[in-house]
């Protein structure tokens, strides 16, 4: 069982680039057509400032802290043990290609169900841009199967 | 794309709906570049059977991203104020997901006129694999 003392685990500021060229490979990846979000006239004609990283892009830069797998670390747990139980955001600003986001990842939460069998992490993380304005905030929960 | 209005919604409408291309090991290994995820879990063979899986399996943020662009194919991204995913199956290599939105709810949040769309993802036998929801605003 994870030790609860690790509930309240913050991590230090940590900023990353929005580069477009990663945001290009991401809408690649996941099959996104929509020009916008890899060609940048398509992105400012269709009214934005350039290209938008798509909704679920901050978990990946919020992932580029190694929180995650920090954390699990630190509480003994082994990766092959975990699986992603829920995610969340909550939008407050759009991310552009060229943004810096700095992130902070506080580890919220640490249950136990079934007499330990699952345990469940809740990570809470903003993200702030380069003009110190709140563009978003994640709260993940990781299952651990025991 | 016409964005839709707030009066024109209806509660029970199904606006939403995305068939993705099949999960393939290349989908696997792209995402996992692309997205910074690079637990081993979803790209090494090896790896996954050495911690009690039969093959590796989808990461859950793909699935979600999926989600997203079915949300992003109805309404603006900067539409939406929050989304929510909750993974309910692993997702295998050689599967179609495939997502459904309906309309919910329609509230005010704030000055705000919203929409809450119930999501859904299930492969190709509709067994399901994660459900969720938006908020998105709507003039």
């Amino acid at each position: 069982m994870i030790d609860k003392k690790h509930i309240g685990r913050t991590t230090a500021p940590q900023t990353f680039d929005v580069e477009k060229g990663r945001l290009k490979f991401f809408a690649k990846a996941i099959g996104e057509k929509n020009p916008i979000y890899s060609d940048e006239a398509a992105a400012q004609a269709a009214g934005y400032k350039t290209i938008p990283a798509p909704p679920t892009f901050g978990f990946c830069l919020e992932m580029e802290s190694n929180s995650l797998w920090d954390n699990i670390a630190a509480m003994g747990v082994p990766v092959g043990k975990i699986l992603h139980g829920s995610q969340s955001f909550k939008y407050h600003a759009p991310i552009y290609a060229g943004d810096k986001i700095t992130f902070v990842t506080k580890v919220s939460d640490i249950v136990d169900k079934k007499g330990g069998k699952m345990e469940f992490i809740t990570e809470d993380s903003t993200g702030t841009n380069q003009d110190g304005v709140l563009v978003c905030e994640l709260q993940r929960v990781i299952v651990v199967l025991n | 794309m016409s964005t839709p209005k707030f009066d024109s919604v209806a509660v029970g409408d199904q606006p939403i709906r995305l068939e993705a291309d099949p999960i393939s090991r290349t989908t696997l290994a792209l995402y996992a570049g692309a997205s910074g995820d690079h637990n081993p879990m979803h790209i090494d063979i090896d790896y996954a059977k050495a911690a009690g899986q039969s093959d590796v399996f989808a990461h859950g943020m793909l699935s979600m991203a999926f989600l997203g662009r079915a949300v992003t194919d109805w309404v603006p991204q900067t539409a939406i104020r929050s989304f929510f995913t909750r993974f309910t199956a692993i997702t295998r290599v050689g599967e179609k997901i495939i997502v459904t939105g309906k309309v919910a709810e329609k509230m005010q949040s704030g000055a705000e006129n919203c929409v809450k769309i119930e999501l859904s993802a299930t492969n190709e036998k509709g067994e399901a694999k994660a459900n969720g929801e938006a908020i998105v605003a709507l003039a």
